[in-house]
């Protein structure tokens, strides 16, 4: 499972690389939300998926045996990185949006010197 | 008596940074007022002169210092005290000079300013016992001369010249300052009174060639010595009264003063001897050769202040007791009329408007006083008696031939040079001020008797002292052999006089003034010859090259700038993938073998499995979606697919928030979508295939590296305490809520703030556009 994992992780990579490479803005975004998305999985998978139990202290009971789940470190990583992604993505399409209206242009290329249009 | 000039020094530099706010008070009287503090310095040394015994030096300890390790200590001997002089002296008379010289300029302060600060540098550097000391009075001195060489700025030449200057001498200076770190960390000091203990440990050290080579690099950018020498012409450019104090008479002279001071150190070896001798030689020579094709006055002193320079470095290479008494005693005479020299072009330049010695005509009419002035300083100039110039030149003369086993080449050399000066000193008094019927007489702007004395006073008291020390050389005895027990190590007696009798000298400087007086008869031909080899060397001019480096430099530094800093960002991304595949590579992969984890990998879910194929579907159908709104839903499907992916492996948690910030991020993105421009292909197919195989490429690593990860068991000790102790110590039962919130709450406080951030940055994105709304509307209204 984890070399299906692995090779999704990298023909995520492969797209979100080839659509940060682009010209176009918005291809640029989307490539960012790929490669976080991937990133993600990367730590996920670090922290291991062979058990299946789920990281709740059972009902009743003071502790729980670390060796029935994976690691929740990785977990907490996780999800901390998906939140960040979210100020990523949401600060990434406001400036993408003005760096559009400012300049009237959505190709990268001509974003080469400061001077305005 | 000795803490009287270390308090002068200060005072000087006190007064330099105060002289704009003093200057509104004094106006025009500014330089005369200033000049009080030189000839202080000037009465002090002089007092010093007459007291100190031929064996006697005073070191000054101060415990002041810009750093431990950097006391402002100093030293005052028989070499230094006659600098000293020299400086102060010349110093009091040039103020007095600039006083009027100046006074049409505009920003006099200014000048003022950097001629105190280079006054106290430049005696800061003599009497400097300490080598960083000495070092940042040297650097000083190449920064006033800087200033002072671009004066006026607005004139291109005067930038380009002072540019070069400063290139040239701070080159020598950075020179410097590597040889007193490598003399300082073989030594352990960094005084010359305790190195000269060193000095044979330090001929011995591997590193002796380097610090020797260092030290001449030095010596000769600030000397103007061949094939450095190029800048001192183009520092004509100063006001005159510049080139008289700098350029001729003192800071010039600070790359042979730093050859006397660190004789006793690292002086007196083969390489030595032929380096100096080899520099010297050419310099002096080339330098009386090229003042015969000049027209310009100031020009042709700068040449013959170079070929002087080069006698002196030539007569240190020459390493003998009677040499080095040679280049004292030339330091001495060259700079009295040299000075002087400078500041009789100054009057004539006032007086006519003129510098040019073929269109200047009958000068004697006009400035009478001058004129005998400057008759005694060329006579000084060509080495005739009863100047001291005579005096230096026979002594010049007598450790030529003394030279020990090449004299052969060295004396020709210094007879030639000399018969060079004896012709351009005649040429140029007869030129300036004998009436000559077939060239249009001088109009004068101002007569002698318009200027005050203040103006005439430098030159003329430096041809007075020129005489007076040439009648009675006896007067520097005493202290020439003080300069020299400190030098070479060993005393001697030393007898100056100007007439010695019928001998192999004399007999030499009659042929010399022979020589130049044929060679002024028959100035048209050999000017002619001279100009050919000029026109010649042009096609090597060396300002020129030297411009054309520099420049050459800046080119490339730009070029390069623009191949890395190309703007374009999808390269530097390129650029950044590239780069990091292949170091890792390298660093990951030297053992090719991918191995497999030795508890292979965990069964194969077939759900998850199609899951994972649906998700990639998507993601290549993002990649090759024509249309935005179909990208962003393939976006969705891949974000929701992850979040299945957790679901199914435990991470409750993580499924829901990345549901819930997948679904934002849809909306947002849905929201913003329209105002957002159409997809289209902009990039050519071969960037487009090139970017593939790069993204390919990077995916593959990015597989390889994650398989290589799994091989890696982390330390579980962290993540065992937080399972553990989750309901135990935070009293929660989900584990990964009790890490965010309670364990490492504080890193979740770090993440609040970075959203904060972004929130914020977003806000002030669109809040210009409220602005400009508004403003709109306002309009309207």
């Amino acid at each position: 499972m984890e070399l299906i994992i692995a090779i999704f992780i990298g023909l995520m990579f492969s797209c979100g690389v080839y659509l940060i490479l682009r010209r176009s803005i918005v291809k640029v975004i989307l490539g960012i939300f790929v490669l976080s998305n991937a990133a993600n999985l990367i730590i996920f998978l670090a922290g291991g998926i062979t058990k299946s139990e789920v990281a709740f202290i059972p009902h009743g009971e003071q502790t729980l045996d670390p060796a029935l789940i994976n690691d929740p470190v990785a977990q907490v990583l996780v999800i901390k990185s998906i939140v960040i992604g979210l100020g990523i993505a949401a600060y990434i399409l406001a400036l993408k949006y003005r760096y559009f209206e400012v300049t009237g242009t959505h190709d990268l290329d001509s974003l080469k010197n400061t001077d305005q249009r | 008596m000795g803490n009287i000039l270390l308090l002068l020094i200060g005072l000087l530099f006190l007064v330099g940074v105060l002289v704009p706010f003093i200057y509104p008070v004094l106006k025009k009287r500014t330089g005369v007022v200033l000049s009080v503090l030189p000839l202080v310095i000037f009465i002090v040394l002089l007092l010093e002169l007459l007291s100190i015994g031929s064996r006697e030096s005073i070191i000054l300890d101060s415990t002041w210092g810009f750093l431990s390790g950097m006391e402002f200590s100093y030293r005052l001997d028989g070499l230094s005290i006659i600098f000293g002089l020299l400086i102060s002296g010349i110093g009091f008379l040039i103020l007095l000079f600039s006083s009027y010289y100046m006074a049409k300029y505009d920003r006099q302060p200014h000048f003022y300013t950097y001629l105190t600060l280079f006054m106290g540098a430049m005696t800061g550097l003599v009497f400097a016992d300490n080598l960083f000391v000495l070092f940042v009075f040297w650097e000083l001195t190449s920064v006033a001369s800087f200033f002072l060489i671009g004066f006026d700025h607005h004139l291109e030449k005067s930038r380009q010249a002072s540019l070069q200057a400063l290139l040239i001498t701070a080159f020598g200076g950075l020179c410097l300052l590597f040889a007193i770190i490598l003399t300082g960390n073989i030594t352990g000091t960094y005084r010359i009174s305790e190195l000269i203990n060193y000095s044979i440990h330090l001929g011995n050290h591997p590193h002796y060639y380097l610090i020797l080579s260092l030290v001449l690099l030095a010596a000769i950018t600030k000397s103007a010595q061949f094939p450095f020498h190029f800048w001192l012409p183009g520092a004509m450019q100063a006001p005159t009264p510049i080139s008289a104090y700098l350029h001729s008479a003192t800071m010039v002279n600070a790359g042979v003063f730093l050859l006397l001071r660190l004789y006793p150190v690292i002086g007196g070896t083969v390489a030595w001897k032929y380096l100096l001798i080899l520099t010297g030689g050419i310099t002096m020579f080339l330098g009386a050769f090229l003042s015969m094709g000049q027209r310009d006055l100031k020009r042709i002193l700068a040449f013959t202040t170079i070929s002087a320079l080069g006698t002196m470095v030539l007569l240190i290479g020459i390493d003998t007791p009677n040499s080095i008494k040679a280049a004292i005693v030339f330091f001495i005479v060259h700079g009295l009329y040299k000075g002087g020299l400078f500041m009789i072009a100054g009057i004539i330049d006032k007086s006519t408007g003129s510098r040019d010695i073929y269109e200047l005509n009958g000068l004697f009419r006009g400035i009478p006083v001058t004129a005998i002035a400057a008759l005694l300083a060329v006579i000084s100039m060509a080495g005739l008696p009863p100047m001291l110039g005579f005096v230096g030149k026979e002594l010049v003369y007598e450790a030529q031939i003394q030279a020990p086993g090449i004299s052969w080449i060295v004396l020709p050399l210094g007879v030639g040079a000399n018969i060079l000066m004896v012709a351009v000193s005649i040429t140029v008094f007869y030129e300036l001020f004998v009436f000559n019927k077939n060239k249009p007489a001088t109009k004068f702007k101002y007569h002698e008797r318009q200027f005050p004395v203040t103006f005439l006073a430098g030159a003329v008291l430096l041809a007075i002292l020129g005489l007076g020390l040439g009648m009675s050389p006896r007067f520097l005895e005493n202290i020439l052999s003080n300069a020299l027990y400190y030098i070479q190590g060993h005393s001697m007696e030393i007898k100056l006089r100007l007439w010695h009798g019928f001998n192999q000298v004399l007999m030499l400087s009659i042929f010399t003034i022979f020589c130049g007086v044929a060679i002024f008869l028959f100035r048209k031909p050999v000017n002619r010859v001279i100009s050919t080899f000029i026109n010649w060397l042009d096609r090597y001019h060396l300002p020129t090259l030297f411009t054309s480096v520099i420049n050459y430099y800046i080119y490339l530094a730009s070029k390069n700038t623009r191949r890395i800093q190309h703007g374009y960002h999808r390269f530097y991304l390129l650029t950044f993938f590239l780069v990091t595949i292949a170091l890792i590579s390298l660093q990951q992969f030297r053992i090719t073998e991918v191995t497999l984890p030795e508890s292979g990998f965990s069964p194969v879910k077939w759900h998850v499995a199609l899951l994972l194929f649906i998700a990639s579907l998507s993601v290549i159908f993002a990649v090759f979606a024509k249309t935005r709104l179909s990208a962003i839903l393939a976006m969705g499907v891949i974000g929701y697919g992850i979040g299945m992916l957790y679901l199914f492996y435990g991470a409750v948690d993580l499924a829901i928030t990345q549901f819930l910030v997948e679904t934002i991020i849809m909306i947002v993105f849905v929201m913003v979508i329209y105002y957002l421009p159409r997809f289209a292909i902009l990039s050519s197919k071969t960037s487009r295939i090139r970017d593939g195989i790069i993204s390919i490429a990077v995916g593959a690593f990015v597989t390889l590296i994650v398989l290589k990860a799994q091989l890696i068991k982390p330390d579980s000790r962290v993540s065992d305490f937080f399972v553990e102790n989750s309901y135990t110590l935070a009293h929660g039962k989900n584990i990964i809520n009790t890490i965010l919130i309670d364990f490492r709450s504080l890193d979740t406080l770090g993440e609040m703030v970075v959203i904060t951030m972004a929130a914020a940055g977003v806000f002030s994105l669109f809040r210009f556009q409220i602005q400009r709304l508004k403003k709109k509307e306002e309009k309207k209204e």
